[in-house]
């Protein structure tokens, strides 16, 4: 009987010191020490690839800094596609790791006016070394310099398939006009032109970016991105009658409309890419690449291929290039980070993960021999040379608008593909939806 | 610490800190897992978008949740899914459960029955998604439309092909006329593309223009179309006829006077043609469409969509709850019944359903908690393109806070409202449970 009194006492003195041992883990991970001479150290990275897209090649660019910096680990945690919730939910907690990987400019810049995010001023030079100016120019928010874009993706592309190419006898189009005009032509040659994926709305909002670079240029464009311009504007008016043509075209659409919004837009790349060709080209980012290899049976060149998304208006577009990428940001400052940071810019850690494929990079002393195959090379290379980038418009907005399933620019053009004629009333739509979501 | 006397009840204090013991693991659960994030959200409900609390914005959220159109529409759907889902079930339920008392190989039945609740909802969903198709070559719910429909009206041999110059017309039928009149000793030029290299007719060769032969009319038929485009109208090098289309000869009244077979170089010959102005046509057969399935995960059919594929998961637990009601429930009142000569539709209705409600009105209340939760299948199962349409309250609540949104606010809200929904049916199902007890 007596041992009840016992054991209370020992267990709340049990559950006392878990609690302070796990809060001594806490602020342990936190202050990540350094020392004076060698730096030392371990920097928590939480990032959006897994075992099946790219955390091994991460792995290799680590392997690389520990080359250098022995004594610094390297926590990478795959968080994979939930990484944004992931670490929104972290940072309003109070418990963000380290350094981060954020797709959406958007969001590094609601964090760095937040004062969440650490500016990484120390790696200026670093950057401006190996980078043209464009690139630190989409790393800085709020006039600081907050993230690098270590890893980014070409989406100016169009891929096609090469014997519904070949058996319509046309060529890769450079113009926009021939593009249309070829589509007709492989339209009467059996085959549909476009195979769109609807169903995934940022496939429809990038066509549309790209279409606006193209017809108006890279200073048009990121006024728009910054609802700097209104989408009732003319101009949006132009490019999404442009937009129309193709969209509008349903009878050369693979599915029609209908089908359209049903594929996403894997469906929409293995729909092109079978044999025989259900339709013969995607509008998308380089990433295309990877799909067609892993999903169905085309090979390069033979296959598949692709093309620079043609020009529309000649003059202000000037050989732009829409990007997507992968913006590495850091909540905390110290030696460690600062070293990683730097080394993350030089071509060394580009290197490491290009040579694999899957990756671009706008670091102008990675050679474009770099890359291990003709179709990468030939995806990849013209953001190596572009004479300017820009960053993907819809992840550049408040997520509400720019980047949420179903809802905003997405949600609102897929009404646009269901109804392409439409046109002032979808601008209306997207401007009241972009001044709820800039209002925030 | 002093031992106590020997012998003796331990403490007032000392029981007091044994149950405590006991009590301490499930309250700490319940706490951090339950009450601390249940509270936090009631309090979130009343602040802006970001941060651990943001500022203060009073009944906002919830204004914005009953005037926002996707969020309405999300409300409206799940009143959707209350009306029917339950209802349904518990039907579907009952006469499986009744009808397995009666068949043989009930066992196998009832497995097979109650097999989709060993499938995650999310795998439920995503297959569904595969079945809705509507593609018939890809949806298995289509392609038994295509099966069907083929066996009573086939699609015919050049279903995608269009006339390749506008001389020549869609007539009303479906037929292509050619608009332009035509007299013995005339040629028909009828060409067609759209036409995939692999649905050119087997045995076709080179077009060729037959030589006109005064009193017959003659034409072919072609694949107007060669690589990079070609003339559109005029017979070229490189372009195949199309062999085994019938043509029709119509007279001026529309009547059809001849009807003839094109060759494989696609020529086709009306032999000794009287004099008067003819058309020449490609019957509708020839174009006939394939069925083109049905918009299954299109804007009309989402939400039915989700309905069937939900009521599938369910109507297995259904049936396995009624059949063990039905298990237990005592045969001499059915044999009393019978005895006293009520027919099989009077027993079922007067006596077991009677003796099966409470049992019946678990499974429904159950049911309409699910309902009201349902989130994963909507998640799985409804393309982006239509999650507008097919929003429910718990898919509204994650995209609204979690997924790009990012508005903690509304989100928590949301939550609130749910919560709320779902209170009144939990305290029905304890009160029962007190009861029962």
């Amino acid at each position: 009987m007596r041992k009840p009194r016992v054991i209370v006492p020992a267990a709340l003195a049990v559950l006392v010191l878990a609690v302070l041992v796990a809060t001594q883990i806490a602020s342990a991970s936190r202050t990540s020490k350094s020392g004076a001479t060698a730096v030392s150290g371990t920097i928590t990275f939480d990032g959006i690839w897994t075992a099946s897209s790219g955390q091994k090649q991460f792995a290799d660019v680590i392997k690389a800094f520990n080359k250098l910096y022995p004594k610094v680990h390297v926590n990478y945690k795959p968080v994979g596609n939930n990484l944004p919730t992931v670490l929104a939910t972290a940072v309003a907690g109070g418990h963000p790791p380290d350094m981060a990987d954020i797709a959406q400019p958007g969001t590094v810049k609601q964090f760095a006016t937040e004062g969440k995010l650490k500016p990484i001023t120390y790696a200026t030079s670093a950057i401006n070394k190996n980078f043209a100016p464009a690139w630190r120019q989409l790393g800085t928010f709020n006039g600081k310099l907050y993230a690098l874009v270590f890893k980014a993706a070409n989406k100016s592309l169009v891929w096609y398939n090469v014997p519904a190419f070949k058996a319509a006898g046309v060529t890769a189009p450079k113009t926009f006009s021939q593009l249309l005009k070829d589509a007709q032509t492989i339209k009467a040659s059996g085959t549909p032109a476009y195979s769109i994926g609807g169903a995934d709305g940022w496939t429809l909002t990038d066509l549309f970016e790209n279409i606006y670079l193209r017809t108006y240029g890279p200073a048009k464009y990121d006024a728009l991105s910054t609802h700097k311009i209104k989408w009732t504007d003319p101009s949006v008016a132009t490019a999404l009658k442009t937009m129309a043509k193709i969209i509008g075209d349903t009878s050369n659409i693979y599915g029609g409309t209908s089908g359209a919004l049903q594929y996403g837009f894997n469906d929409s790349v293995t729909n092109a890419f079978a044999s025989p060709a259900k339709a013969a080209m995607v509008f998308e980012a380089d990433f295309v690449g990877g799909v067609i290899t892993s999903s169905t049976k085309a090979k390069p060149k033979t296959g598949f291929n692709t093309f620079t998304f043609p020009s529309i208006t000649p003059g202000p577009d000037a050989g732009a290039v829409e990007i997507a990428g992968d913006l590495f940001v850091t909540f905390r400052d110290n030696p460690a980070i600062e070293a990683f940071v730097k080394f993350l810019a030089s071509p060394q850690a580009a290197e490491a993960w290009a040579k694999q494929g899957g990756f671009g990079t706008g670091n102008h002393n990675v050679p474009a021999s770099i890359y291990p195959d003709p179709i990468t090379r030939a995806s990849e290379a013209p953001i190596l040379t572009a004479k300017s980038v820009v960053f993907d418009m819809s992840d550049n907005q408040p997520p509400a608008f720019g980047s949420t399933t179903g809802q905003g620019e997405w949600g609102l053009f897929q009404q646009f593909l269901k109804n392409p004629s439409d046109v002032a009333g979808i601008q209306a739509k997207l401007e009241a939806a972009a001044k709820a979501a800039y209002k925030k | 610490m002093a031992a106590p006397p020997p012998d003796s009840e331990p403490g007032k204090l000392g029981r007091y800190l044994t149950g405590a013991l006991f009590l301490t693991p499930a309250i700490f659960m319940l706490g951090v897992w339950m009450v601390y994030p249940a509270v936090y959200t009631i309090i979130r409900s009343f602040f802006g978008p970001q941060g651990f609390f943001g500022t203060w914005v009073g009944i906002d959220n919830y204004k914005t949740l009953f005037t926002t159109s996707n969020l309405v529409t999300a409300i409206k759907n799940n009143a959707i899914w209350v009306a029917v889902v339950p209802a349904l079930v518990t039907a579907i339920g009952l006469i499986f459960a009744v009808l397995t008392e009666r068949v043989r190989w009930a066992v196998a039945f009832k497995t097979a029955v109650f097999l989709p609740m060993a499938i995650s909802a999310f795998a439920t969903g995503v297959t569904w998604r595969i079945m809705y198709q509507q593609d018939p070559g890809l949806g298995a719910v289509n392609a038994l439309g295509k099966t069907l429909k083929d066996i009573v009206s086939p699609a015919g041999v050049l279903s995608s092909a269009v006339p390749s110059t506008s001389s020549l017309q869609t007539a009303s039928g479906g037929a292509l006329v050619l608009h332009k009149p035509l007299h013995p000793g005339g040629l028909a030029l009828l060409g067609l593309t759209a036409i995939p290299p692999d649905q050119v007719p087997h045995g076709a060769k080179q077009a060729v223009t037959p030589p006109t032969k005064s009193g017959d009319i003659v034409g072919t038929v072609w694949r107007d179309f060669k690589p990079g485009g070609g003339k559109p109208g005029v017979v070229e090098q490189g372009e195949l006829g199309l062999p085994g289309v019938s043509v029709d000869l119509r007279n001026a009244s529309g009547k059809t006077v001849q009807s003839t077979s094109s060759g494989s170089d696609g020529s086709f010959t009306f032999k000794n043609v009287p004099s008067g102005t003819y058309e020449a046509a490609v019957s509708a057969k020839t174009f006939a469409k394939p069925f083109g399935g049905y918009g299954w995960l299109g804007p009309n059919l989402i939400v039915p969509s989700l309905l069937i594929a939900y009521i599938w998961i369910w109507a297995g637990f259904a049936m396995v709850v009624i059949a063990a009601g039905l298990a237990s429930m005592p045969r001499d009142v059915l044999e009393a019944a019978r005895t006293d000569g009520a027919t099989e539709w009077q027993t079922f209705r007067r006596v077991t359903v009677p003796l099966l409600a409470p049992v019946l009105s678990v499974v429904f209340v159950t049911m309409i908690i699910n309902v009201l939760k349902v989130f994963d299948i909507v998640y799985a199962l409804a393309p982006e393109s239509e999650y507008a349409k097919a929003n429910v309250i718990a898919l509204a609540m994650y995209f609204t806070a979690f997924q790009g949104g990012g508005n903690f606010g509304v989100g928590s809200a949301i939550a609130v409202f749910l919560f709320l929904l779902v209170i009144p049916v939990l305290a029905l199902n304890i009160r029962r449970f007190k009861r029962d007890a």
